[in-house]
């Protein structure tokens, strides 16, 4: 690799981001952005019961409307398959079969029943308002109590009880770790159920050509070439006539790693009327049908000696499946099984989880996807053990870390790199001492304000995934690799066709960084393309943080394969061997002549004319090539924060809050450090203010931003962020993902702060100022 | 029954046939094709769609149509002039303050009216300044910098 410092946009750069420009001005191009001819507009029913069997769809009053041209029911659209999912943990785990318009029953609130077609969206909706559905009322369970209960109803009636799955993993030495520990600390861990909110909703754009069955849809999705793979099987049309392509997608955080009924339902009804098919999905829709996330109870034990050493840990996790299996639905609770022993060499473990079915959405990835739930869980059971030794939480921490890497846990994970107590001693250096936090703590007091400290040390499994791992350790349908395709023009300018599908991440940017290093060619004559299945190799999207890790090191392995494939071109060029030529700034230069030289550009050139071609040497210079990860790659950090509780209101506000986070190898440090914001507030978001909710008859009573609470940018704090380095090396590039860091670090920070202000042993999220008042008033503050 | 409106936009008088009902916001992006205002909420929480209306930052997807016949819209489209970005675009690209770029289009047209109102705020008066725009990428952290920065302030 030419070294960073000649490059004015190269790796390690904190380069604006070129894709800035258009969506500044107002140009970017979003679903809902477009417009095709004769295009009709669709609007959804959907149930307004949890359970119900649907007795009648009386659609006359709504296909006599002025400007309706169909309205569609289950009978009338017709699937080869069910929404799919493509997590089977076990391999032998029933997915239920669920058609995208709902036939016969429905299972939770929002499912999909008919949809009007209509020349605009407002005639939509007024038919869909008018569609008259007769329900037949089944009892329902509405959380995972209730799901566990014996005779409760079952939500799918052909499986033997609403548990779908169990996993468990247990080592042989977990009763003696427990029976010969001096202290044994127990809690249940809640991670409430979360709605996603991207501030775009999703959408769709269907048109299927009948005359030729070819199929074209814009999707807001995180991963066009799933999409297009299951448009195929679902709508039975050749994959090969189907093509699938994402535009300018406004944020997913997981919510849009998915193919939902309604993007087959889109494409079925513009099959069904011969015209373009739009679908944008209202902000209440949103709330009521995109799967939620989190969703989950621990009930966690440690067990540890006096000094700190924790010797074991048993963790049931208990994960609210909701109604269906979505994409990924089972993978999530997984990733929670995975990582539940967190930063620590914990030796001994008895892993459990059990997932369950309710009438509820389907819950999936979520920022962090398992992760955040994971550390949740293991960061407050660090913190409820250090009370109870009377040991210092950064001290509890310290003792439990592993040394030596790669670490391999004592469910199997073997993390890559690692460098814990550097990061917690870096967030310790950036810290007040403890003597002016109790100054403070005392001024604060006299003012009838708590303070309080929280931290948390993560790390975090992602760069999904080695494909036989995905296969024999996950139960994927697919594997994890990524594709890029770099393509010099004989001009010598740049296309870098990636397979990821960003949503904000600034892949064109950061892409344009790595081969601008590997090439020498100016950031400025590199163009990024994605999202669009008829021009990208297959890839298989962005998620999981794993970008850079494995799409990035697929471009940079394209241009490498770019670069050989010059210098041979170049060494015909300057009849000098291969071996003979450096290469930098660039340029191909004669070793010891550095007057015989001939840029990359020329080269490309020269590859297009394909004139006096070495022997054996195809024309052009165009490299496409998969990667596949030899391991996940495994960032870890460790953040602070600090708290003031309103002793009267019981309202919390983040002081202070410090994030350092190591994610090897950095691209883009400006892009790293935005990341880690967004993060850390969506963190933020869960330990404050966010829940989703339903009430006793299955209705979400979080409907809308006004009930469920994203933050502002008056709710959250000051956000200061530091790296420390310590490559992976599980790729060339030596980087590790960052996109999720923020959200599994930040609520076991924030809630171990209030817990601390306030003192208890811990509080089940979101902290609201009721929660904190009354934990106050039961005695928490003295 | 359809009511003609004439709106000035970004200094253009534009006439439109439009349902009482219509939104202001439906009528720039679906008549006038002024896709850069957005919609990400049914209940004036995200900001989103931010215009200015007779210089004001108002949500249009709170607005009729009809309630702007004869007055003044400015959109994400008309901030800047002669193909150079306005000091706050400009700001948000250097302090990276956007990544899906949803939100950017009403962070902006508010921020820009922020500044007007309080020319030196604090960055505690910049947080509560945008508290009616949403975003879900950027933690804020870098919107706060980026309007500091267009402000001139430093700190």
């Amino acid at each position: 690799m030419a070294t960073t410092a000649e490059h004015a946009k190269g790796i390690g750069v904190a380069a604006l981001r070129k894709e800035d420009r258009k969506f500044l001005t107002g140009h970017g191009r979003f679903v809902d952005d477009l417009k095709l001819p004769g295009m009709l507009h669709m609007a959804i029913v959907r149930s307004q019961f949890p359970h119900a069997d649907i007795t009648g769809i009386d659609t006359a009053a709504a296909a006599a409307m002025p400007g309706v041209t169909a309205v569609l029911t289950g009978d009338d659209l017709e699937f080869a398959a069910g929404v799919p999912c493509a997590s089977n943990p076990t391999g032998d785990m029933v997915h239920p079969v669920r058609p995208p318009l709902a036939k016969g029953r429905v299972r939770h609130v929002g499912e999909p029943i008919a949809v009007v077609i209509a020349g605009d969206r407002y005639a939509a909706r007024d038919a869909a308002d008018a569609v008259e559905v007769s329900y037949a009322e089944l009892p329902a369970v509405l959380d995972v109590e209730a799901a566990r209960a014996d005779g409760a109803p079952k939500v799918h009636e052909e499986l033997d009880s609403n548990v779908a799955l169990l996993l468990t993993h247990r080592t042989d030495g977990i009763d003696d770790a427990f029976s010969k520990a001096d202290v044994v600390v127990e809690h249940t861990i809640r991670n409430q159920r979360l709605i996603h909110v991207p501030i775009e909703t999703r959408g769709v754009v269907a048109d299927w050509n009948t005359a030729n069955d070819d199929l074209v849809v814009y999707s807001s999705t995180q991963v066009p070439h799933f999409l297009r793979t299951f448009l195929a099987i679902v709508c039975g049309v050749s994959e090969a006539k189907v093509r699938a392509i994402a535009p300018d997608v406004g944020g997913g955080f997981g919510s849009k790693l998915n193919a939902y009924a309604e993007e087959f339902i889109a494409a079925a009804a513009s099959r069904k009327v011969g015209a373009p098919v739009k679908w944008i999905e209202e902000r209440s829709e949103a709330m009521l049908a995109t799967c939620h996330g989190r969703a989950q109870v621990a009930h966690m034990q440690l067990a540890a000696t006096k000094d700190g050493k924790v010797l074991g840990m048993r963790a049931h996790y208990v994960q609210d499946y909701g109604s269906y299996l979505q994409m990924l639905t089972p993978l999530i609770s997984q990733l929670t099984f995975l990582m539940s022993p967190g930063a620590y060499a914990i030796p001994e473990v008895d892993v459990k989880v059990t997932n369950v079915y309710t009438n509820t959405v389907p819950t999936d990835a979520l920022r962090g996807a398992g992760r955040p739930e994971a550390t949740h869980a293991i960061e407050r059971m660090m913190d409820i053990l250090a009370g109870e030794l009377g040991m210092s939480r950064t001290e509890v921490r310290r003792r439990n870390f592993p040394v030596e890497f790669p670490f391999t846990t004592a469910i199997g994970l073997m993390y890559d790199s690692g460098d814990y107590a550097k990061t917690l001693d870096r967030l310790l250096e950036l810290s007040d001492d403890k003597e002016t936090f109790e100054r403070r703590r005392t001024e604060a007091a006299a003012r009838g304000k708590l303070l309080g400290r929280g931290l948390s040390t993560w790390v975090e499994v992602c760069g999904f995934v080695p494909s036989d791992v995905a296969r024999n350790a996950l139960g994927l349908t697919p594997g994890g690799w990524e594709s890029s395709t770099v393509r010099m023009h004989p001009t010598g300018k740049i296309t870098v066709i990636t397979g990821t599908s960003p949503h904000g991440q600034g892949h064109a940017t950061s892409w344009s960084q790595i081969v601008e290093t590997e090439l020498g060619v100016p950031f400025d004559d590199i163009e990024v393309i994605h999202g669009d299945t008829a021009f990208a190799p297959y890839g298989l999207g962005t998620y999981g943080s794993r970008s850079v890790a494995v799409g990035g090191t697929a471009v940079h392995l394209a241009a490498s394969k770019v670069r050989d494939k010059a210098r041979l071109v170049a060494a015909q060029m300057l009849e000098a061997s291969p071996d003979d030529l450096d290469f930098e700034g660039g340029a191909f230069a004669v070793k010891g002549s550095p007057d015989k030289r001939t840029t990359i550009q020329e080269v490309a050139f020269r590859a297009w004319q394909a004139f006096g071609m070495p022997e054996g040497v195809t024309p052009g210079l165009d490299e496409t090539v998969f990667f596949d990860p030899p391991n996940c790659v495994f960032p870890f950090g460790a953040h602070g924060c600090e708290v003031e509780v309103d002793r009267e209101t019981g309202k919390v506000e983040i002081t202070g809050y410090i994030a350092v986070d190591d994610c090897g190898n950095v691209i883009n440090p400006m892009i790293v450090a935005g990341q880690v914001h967004g993060g850390v507030v969506h963190g933020i978001g869960q330990a404050l203010y966010e829940i989703a909710e339903y009430d006793s008859g299955g209705q979400l009573v979080t409907g809308t931003l006004v009930d469920y609470l994203i933050p502002s940018a008056a709710d959250v704090p000051h956000i200061e962020t530091y790296r420390t380095v310590t490559p992976s090396p599980t790729n060339p590039l030596g980087v590790k993902g960052i996109g999720e860091a923020g959200t599994i670090a930040a609520s076991p920070a924030v809630v171990g702060a209030v817990c601390d202000a306030i003192g208890v042993r811990d509080l089940d999220m979101p902290l609201q100022p009721e929660t904190v008042w009354n934990a106050i008033q039961k005695g928490g503050a003295a | 029954m359809k009511s003609a409106v004439t709106i000035t936009v970004n200094g253009e008088p534009r006439t439109a046939e439009v349902e009482p009902r219509t939104l202001l916001v439906h009528l720039l992006r679906e008549h006038l094709n002024l896709t850069g205002t957005h919609v990400g909420c049914d209940t004036s929480n995200c900001g989103a769609c931010t215009v200015w209306l007779d210089g004001e930052a108002v949500k249009s997807c709170t607005l009729l149509a009809v309630q702007a016949d004869g007055r003044e819209v400015t959109t994400i489209e008309g901030i800047s002039e002669n193909g150079d970005l306005h000091p706050m675009q400009w700001a948000f690209h250097e302090h990276h303050a956007l990544q899906c770029g949803y939100c950017t289009p009403g962070m902006v047209m508010t921020a820009i009216k922020l500044l007007e109102a309080n020319p030196a705020p604090t960055d505690e008066e910049i947080r509560h300044g945008l508290e009616g725009n949403l975003c879900r990428c950027t933690g804020y952290e870098n919107i706060v910098a980026a309007v500091r920065a267009a402000s001139g302030v430093t700190v």
